[in-house]
């Protein structure tokens, strides 16, 4: 069991959301990977649905890297929507 | 028997079975080989000891001694207890825990597969709540028995020994008794003699398939119906009665 792979675990929580990443977990293949899932994220009604890979497969971007890839959205206050008047009707903005 | 302390005793058996495999399947918290599977099994567990309260809910109004569902799991004595004596057998090693579960998973779907359309609302009510539990349960130890049975050698061998120690208490499972036949006859019940050999078909077909083999039945230990139990019993409600029986009428 040791040899176990390792999964990302995914899962939606109601109809017309995202799968969110919920945590990874240990399993022998991708059918017990879902079970496990169910078991360990979905006890107390979080899910209606259930995604799994293999985390091997997920390519994650360098730490190094941080400075070149997210530094330059900082600066960058007008591509936030805060620079409009909403009106009074329009809620859950 | 009057028609009522027979829908009391079926009753307590079907809180009892639930109620000894859900202590069982608790004693491996903490204990599992990954913490996943430790999960999985808790949460057996939890579904049984649910199911089992329903029941003994119902017995308590049945009875309408002034009971609650806490007298009926903390304050009989294992000669008042009903379970079915496989569901007593202790974890043993992994095998032995699966095997015993997935002898019972399948009765126990078959079972409330047919309680569902008992005349009896609140037992057919029940069987509808905890199908969905089963459903999983039977899919999670059935999953198991072809893994491991199709699995190693090492693994076959262990599956195919604990299958042939548990296989002398299948043979209770559909054991009729007085109590039963009442129920039957007054569309209360479940008739056993179908669910054996749907039960039957059911786990050679799958074992076929894992590579395992079921021992032909030729005898069976019984009496857990009738409170006659294994050595076992006494241990588990010595852990599960203690505080009761210690601090009587303690709580949170």
């Amino acid at each position: 069991m040791k040899d176990w792979p390792l999964w990302e675990v995914f899962i939606r929580s109601k109809q017309g959301l995202n799968h969110i990443h919920a945590g990874s977990l240990h399993a022998a293949d991708a059918e017990m990977a879902i079970e496990n899932a169910r078991d360990v994220y979905t006890r107390r009604n979080e899910g209606i649905s259930i995604w799994v890979v293999e985390s091997k497969h997920v390519k994650a971007s360098n730490p190094e890297d941080q400075g070149a890839l997210f530094d330059p959205a900082d600066n960058k206050i007008y591509r936030h929507p805060t620079f409009y008047v909403l009106p009074d009707e329009l809620k859950h903005m | 028997m009057t028609k009522k302390e027979a829908l009391l005793k079926y009753t307590l058996r079907l809180a009892d079975n639930a109620s000894i495999l859900g202590h069982r399947l608790g004693e491996w918290c903490g204990h599992g080989p990954v913490l996943e599977q430790d999960i999985a099994m808790t949460n057996i567990a939890l579904d049984l000891i649910g199911q089992a309260r329903n029941y003994y809910q119902y017995a308590a109004k049945l009875e309408a001694a002034g009971k609650t569902e806490d007298d009926y799991a903390y304050l009989r004595d294992p000669l008042d207890y009903y379970n079915l004596l496989l569901l007593e057998q202790p974890n043993g090693n992994f095998a032995h825990s699966i095997v015993r579960q997935y002898f019972f998973d399948i009765f126990h779907y078959l079972f409330l597969t047919a309680l569902m359309s008992s005349k009896d609302k609140q037992l057919a009510a029940i069987a509808e709540k905890s199908i969905k539990e089963v459903t999983y349960h039977k899919k999670w130890s059935g999953d198991w028995i072809l893994r491991l049975g199709d699995g190693t050698e090492l693994s076959n061998e262990k599956m195919q020994t604990a299958i042939n120690v548990l296989q002398t208490y299948v043979g209770e499972l559909f054991l009729m008794d007085e109590v039963d036949e009442m129920m039957v006859k007054e569309n209360i019940g479940v008739d056993l003699a179908p669910i054996k050999e749907e039960w039957t078909r059911i786990v050679q077909e799958h074992f076929t398939e894992a590579k395992l083999k079921l021992p032909d039945a030729t005898w069976t230990q019984k009496g857990g119906k009738q409170g006659y139990h294994s050595e076992h019993l006494g241990y588990i409600l010595a852990d599960m009665q203690y505080l009761q029986r210690t601090y009587p009428g303690a709580v949170w």
